[in-house]
């Protein structure tokens, strides 16, 4: 069964850089890092002691709200450093990986014979659970709760995002597997997504409804594919997957272990030779950044696509969710009289002698200036442009900025996460913190009502 | 050591001091800053507040310019020294020295006491609150001195841009959070306080008011003027239709030419700036309202000799050629922060100041013209639109609501499973 959906709203976002669709294998890092960035909210309690020996997949620490959502090691070695923070809070877990890789080795399941109960307990346990996350308040799933129905975006229009249909190609075994277990775990349907004019694997699975999408971004984010075909109410969850997590859910659902090998697009107008590598979560960066190279000394290394990823450097890790990592100049220049001379060599949504609307397939080289300081919010109508969510954006943002609880959940705060407003913020003139003040705004209502 | 870096350096020098919001203006205004992003988005679109409001002054100045050579024309032809245009909008006699020379040092002063005073008010608030300096005063400076008759004095001006921008935008937090047009709020200042000076047939022409009573005395009475004292063949003899389209018309400075006034709005629509919903559909109220007067008169529901006749049967489409309406539809209205906010919102707010507009346009008795009025209150009634607008949206989501799927909790459901089984 396929349903065809066309996003009209939006923009797309072309920068020069994209990775080339070859893969290499990336060296091997010497050490591993989860990053507790990355799993918002939870606070983690460790299992394991300073200097312990670990094989991949086996538990370091656990949620503190939940003790059996296990977190596990991407590979064996040794635990070297647990960086701390303020107050003591762990912000980064160091593994010093072995010469040779040992697994913990699972009981593969088969998933004929077991229910619903039985798969939730393996996920936990085997650690590939926080890769299911949950709308509203876009955190890890909440084992507890039955998910109303399960998305899976298996389309890319982020910039410089790893295309979904390259990384899984020969994945199939493994996505099928995964979605036959996921599937036991909702009543409801599992939505997958793929591109229109697109080769996915996705489109051939089974116990799915595949939509094939068109349309700029953000038509590939998954709140964008949640509000078109089945918008969440108050009370109600929904899960959402990345694909490449899903290959690794389904490789320790067939072979009982977790292979947290990915592969990752490099990308960026500052790479020489952007292309995809294959290398595990948590790997250093460098590892192979230096592969491709890197045409400047200066530059803003992201983790993620360059609208919702996270600040790193060359030594940091490969984050726990990420499959792409942009490197995009730095802007910390002054321009003369850059605010009111016409440009040519930046995107802009208005016309106000900007000039990316003559050539929307042009490539930009962006980086990382603000062009312009933050403001109160001025001028109206503009993210309405770009939003395709039945949502009032304005609005909700700014009931999320005064703290109206009962404002923020009548405008709909439960149906998107902070990469929803990624692309208004792009093209917000007051330069607003959109996607912060959308994070915080979950936060305080998952306090308060969650 | 080049001039960026001496500016760089001096502002590491003011970091964190008091006049830092003042310097920081004047160095952003040279250079664009060069912050970094820091959270969210890592690039960001090449659109600020500057070049937003930039592009509405730059739509400004034809009719800034325009103000300028009718001022001196007013001028020269209620002196009896020229004749009136003939030949279209480049037509003989417009076109001159003479009427720039005269026009431009009577207009300058207005420009730059507006823009001195509102920016110092400006500066002194960023300084005090700390925050910098904001671009919305860039756009309202440029729009007062349209939309004042040129012989104000510059005190009155003055007096009158202080009172608009601290009571119509500081005490509310600044660019972004008033609640009026700033602009209007100077005008509407301006008008209940000095109304001889905003109103009357010797205001709109230069040195008509010096002249009064002298022997060589000018006047110039405006059309709708001329039409609220019923005198519509007076008025017909002097203005024919493509003197109120191009505006050989006496007026505020800037609200004559529609002809300009149009191609501004073109450029702020195209631009994507303005908004064409309130332009588009402040026409239509303002057409409506001019068809139902225009009805009534066909009705014969009024008789010739009301004072409200000679304005309702004045053709209703005429009524977007004279006075300030399109200058207020297309500059005015359209301001963000005051108007409506949401799509929808925007097509009622827009209809209603068309409709408004007119409808006070006919029946205010002392001043034959309602743009700024019906702006100011339409402005007080935005957020009432929104308001609706919105609940539109959350009623849909509640509606969605009543059919949600919300299973039990997995530990609560295995425990209803298990009594079940029993």
């Amino acid at each position: 069964m396929s349903k065809d959906i066309r996003i009209k709203k939006g923009l797309n976002i072309n920068l020069v850089g994209a990775a080339e669709q070859t893969t290499s294998k990336a060296v091997l890092s010497n050490v591993y890092a989860l990053n507790l960035d990355d799993f918002h909210g939870i606070t983690p309690k460790m299992l394991i002691k300073q200097g312990t020996e670990v094989k991949a997949g086996e538990p370091i620490f656990y949620n503190k709200n939940r003790e059996d959502m296990l977190f596990v090691s991407p590979v064996s070695g040794e635990l070297v450093e647990i960086v701390r923070g303020a107050r003591r809070r762990i912000l980064t877990l160091k593994i010093l990986a072995d010469k040779s890789q040992e697994y913990v080795e699972h009981k593969p399941l088969d998933l004929d014979k077991v229910d619903a109960d039985g798969i939730r307990e393996f996920l936990l346990k085997s650690g590939v659970w926080p890769f299911i996350k949950q709308r509203p308040y876009d955190i890890i799933a909440n084992p507890d709760q039955t998910p109303k129905a399960i998305f899976v975006s298996g389309y890319t229009t982020a910039p410089l995002a790893a295309d979904s249909d390259y990384v899984l190609q020969g994945k199939e075994a493994e996505l099928q597997a995964a979605i036959a277990a996921l599937g036991k775990l909702t009543p409801g349907t599992i939505h997958v997504s793929v591109g229109k004019s697109g080769n996915s694997p996705l489109a051939q699975l089974n116990g799915v409804t595949v939509h094939k999408i068109s349309g700029p971004h953000p038509a590939g984010l998954v709140g964008t594919q949640i509000n078109r075909i089945d918008p969440i109410n108050k009370g109600e969850a929904v899960w959402t997957i990345a694909p490449q997590d899903l290959i690794i859910i389904g490789e320790l659902l067939l072979t009982g272990k977790f292979n947290a090998e990915r592969t990752v697009a490099l990308a960026g107008s500052i790479i020489k030779a952007p292309k995809y590598y294959t290398t595990k979560i948590g790997a250093e960066i460098s590892t192979f950044l230096y592969a491709s190279g890197v045409n400047e000394d200066k530059y803003r290394l992201i983790n993620g696509d360059v609208l919702t990823g996270r600040r790193t450097h060359p030594e940091g890790y490969l984050g726990f969710y990420n499959n792409t990592v942009t490197a995009i100049p730095e802007g910390d220049d002054y321009e003369f009289f850059g605010w009111n001379k016409p440009i040519f060599n930046k995107i802009s949504a208005t016309r106000s002698l900007t000039f990316s609307w003559m050539q929307p397939n042009k490539k930009y080289d962006l980086n990382t200036n603000t062009n312009g300081e933050h403001r109160a919010f001025v001028v109206t109508g503009q993210y309405e442009q770009v939003f395709p969510l039945d949502i009032y954006p304005l609005q909700l943002l700014k009931a999320c900025m005064v703290q109206d609880l009962d404002e923020m959940e009548q405008l709909g705060l439960y149906e998107v996460a902070p990469e929803d407003f990624s692309l208004t913020e792009f093209i917000c003139i007051s330069k607003q913190p959109h996607q912060q003040i959308i994070r915080e705004g979950l936060d305080l209502l998952y306090q308060e009502i969650g | 050591m080049g001039l960026k870096e001496k500016l760089h350096e001096t502002k590491l020098k003011f970091q964190g001091k008091k006049m830092a919001p003042a310097f920081n203006a004047i160095h952003t205004f040279l250079y664009a800053p060069n912050e970094t992003t820091h959270s969210g988005a890592h690039v960001r679109s090449a659109d600020d507040l500057k070049r937003t409001m930039n592009m509405v002054i730059m739509s400004l100045v034809p009719c800034l310019i325009f103000g300028m050579f009718n001022t001196g024309y007013q001028h020269y032809l209620a002196l009896g020294e020229i004749d009136a245009v003939t030949g279209g909008f480049f037509g003989s006699g417009f076109w001159t020295w003479d009427n720039f020379i005269l026009g431009f040092w009577k207009i300058l002063p207005l420009v730059v006491v507006s823009y001195v005073v509102g920016l110092a008010v400006e500066f002194v608030f960023a300084v005090i609150k700390g925050h910098e300096v904001e671009e919305g005063y860039l756009v309202t400076g440029m729009l007062v001195p349209l939309i004042v008759p040129v012989d104000l004095p510059l005190w009155m001006l003055a007096v009158a841009v202080v009172f608009g921008v601290v009571i119509g935008k500081e005490v509310f937090g600044g660019t972004g959070m008033n609640i009026l047009n700033p602009a209007l709020t100077i005008r509407a200042f301006l008008f209940f306080a000095y109304p001889t000076w905003m109103s009357g047939d010797k205001v709109w022409v230069h040195g008509a008011v010096d002249s009064a009573g002298t022997a060589d005395a000018i006047s110039g009475e405006t059309v709708l003027g001329f039409l609220a004292q019923g005198k519509t063949t007076e008025m017909a003899q002097q203005y024919d239709l493509a003197d109120m389209f191009f505006g050989f018309i006496p007026g505020s400075v800037g609200e004559t030419s529609t002809l300009l006034i149009l191609l501004g709005g073109l450029i702020l629509v195209f631009s994507k700036i303005a908004s064409w919903r309130i332009m588009l559909s402040a026409i239509i109220g303002s057409l409506a309202m001019g068809l139902i007067f225009n009805g009534i008169v066909a009705a014969e529901w009024i008789p010739e000799y009301s004072k409200f006749y000679s304005l309702m049967s004045f053709e209703y489409w005429q009524h977007l050629l004279v006075g300030g309406l399109a200058f207020g539809i297309v500059f005015m209205a359209t301001d963000p922060v005051t108007g409506a906010q949401t799509n929808r919102g925007k097509w009622i707010y827009g209809f209603l100041i068309g409709f408004m507009s007119v409808m006070i346009r006919v029946f205010n008795p002392g001043y034959p013209e309602g743009v700024f009025l019906a702006i100011l209150l339409m402005n007080v009634f935005a957020p009432t639109i929104d308001h609706y607008v919105v609940r539109g949206n959350v009623k849909r989501r509640l509606k969605r609501l009543k059919n949600a799927t919300i299973y039990p909790k997995v530990s609560e459901g295995a425990e209803a499973l298990k009594t079940e089984t029993v």
